[in-house]
């Protein structure tokens, strides 16, 4: 090594500035990024892979059997699906039971007229909306429809607005 | 007797077994005494001497070793409790059931394995309140103190994984309402509720992740750190000690 300068540019900035990018840095580059992509490629499909394509999970659209079986004025609590089936004057609503504070099953008490959370004490009276408690919101309706061959169906994936009730 | 003890001890140290695993002689200067301790990969991150006063019960109340000796026998008792745990429904409580009233010995690893966790997230608190007010974060020590941070989410992670596996209704309550409170997070709430839970609701995708994460995960990123932690306290020029007056000693 007589002249460090001359053997390869890592030693010497001055020099490989002269030269612009050596085959050294461009094949660290080109190598470097390659790397980079295949890792955040495996972070994608590693994500994708964790996220279930098939879930077996309860279905979300039930069939509540007859209207006839709720009474007028009542507020009826189906427990398999944690949803209030509610018949006013007016007509029919569903209510979901899962309070919107943190996701505990509410009750409904009917000598005070009012749907009860056991978690952390919020009140809701029987259109959904909140007396007091913690919940940022009210209880959602979802939609609730009349099947062809005349009983009651609810989706829980598609909530309504709570002035949309089904005449029956 | 003890003559006869002392001469099978020495005839074990030369042979040539005891020489290829150990290779010193015994340690009986100082200088084997730091070999002993260099040559171990399980010593070789704790201190070659330590100071006699940061021995003494008042320096640390030993506070940092019990979490220790409690994560050493939640590990234990973890694995005992795996030879007889299904992490599926139902048979993951029926599971926790037969383990308190069928398994000889059963409850016991159960409790003992049960509040341990408890001890251990009051025994983490009770060393970071105590490192905090005798100011054992300060320079040198800031990156062990941000270590131990990290140490005491894992420690909080294990505990809230750990929860879910019994599979009773206080299981199923407490993770419902604590990744619902997941879901409260900007933007990114309802797809890490989701990835956690492998689904929509606390069902048996949940129970298998929160199984992974408790018993394999977390456990591995635990010991990491733990050995980081040590190591760095070594690093950093051992403990923080003070006198009566609560002045660094010189």
């Amino acid at each position: 090594m007589s002249e460090p300068g001359k053997h390869g540019t890592s030693g010497n900035p001055a020099h490989a500035q002269e030269r612009g990018t050596t085959r050294r840095d461009f094949l660290n580059e080109i190598s470097f990024s390659a790397l980079g992509i295949a890792a955040i490629g495996s972070a994608v499909v590693t994500y994708r892979y964790l996220s279930p394509n098939v879930l077996f999970e309860p279905p979300t659209t039930f069939r509540a059997g007859s209207p006839d079986l709720y009474p007028v004025n009542s507020v009826t609590y189906l427990p398999n699906q944690q949803v209030y089936i509610v018949r006013m004057e007016g007509g029919f609503y569903a209510v979901s039971a899962v309070c919107t504070h943190l996701g505990c099953i509410t009750q409904w008490k009917p000598d005070l007229n009012q749907i009860a959370c056991p978690c952390h004490g919020s009140k809701f009276n029987p259109e959904g909306t909140k007396i007091e408690g913690p919940a940022p919101r009210p209880l959602p309706h979802f939609q609730i429809s009349l099947t062809l061959d005349g009983e009651l169906q609810v989706d829980k994936l598609e909530t309504v607005k709570p002035n949309q009730v089904l005449k029956v | 007797m003890a003559a006869t003890f002392h001469d099978a001890l020495t005839r074990l140290r030369e042979s040539q077994v005891y020489k290829s695993i150990f290779r010193r002689g015994p340690a009986v200067t100082n200088r084997t005494r730091s070999l002993a301790v260099f040559g171990n990969l399980f010593l070789h991150f704790l201190p070659v001497k330590v100071r006699q006063e940061s021995l003494r019960v008042r320096a640390t109340y030993y506070l940092g070793s019990i979490t220790f000796l409690l994560f050493a026998i939640l590990t234990i008792t973890g694995i005992f409790l795996m030879f007889y745990y299904h992490p599926a429904i139902p048979q993951a409580y029926k599971d926790m059931k037969d383990l308190r009233f069928v398994v000889s010995n059963g409850i016991f690893l159960r409790n003992l394995h049960r509040l341990a966790a408890q001890l251990m997230v009051l025994a983490v608190f009770a060393h970071m309140f105590h490192v905090f007010y005798r100011g054992g974060y300060k320079p040198p020590h800031e990156f062990n103190w941000v270590v131990g941070v990290i140490l005491l989410l894992v420690t909080l992670f294990l505990s809230y994984t750990g929860y879910l596996l019994p599979w009773d209704q206080l299981a199923f309550w407490a993770i419902t309402v604590g990744t619902n409170i997941i879901s409260a997070m900007p933007v990114l709430g309802k797809y890490v509720r989701f990835q956690l839970l492998g689904g929509n609701v606390v069902g048996e995708n949940a129970l298998l992740r929160f199984y992974v994460l408790h018993c394999v995960v977390f456990p591995i990123v635990a010991i990491l750190f733990i050995a980081i932690h040590f190591w760095r306290v070594q690093k950093d020029g051992g403990l923080t000690v003070r006198d009566e007056d609560g002045q660094k000693e010189k």
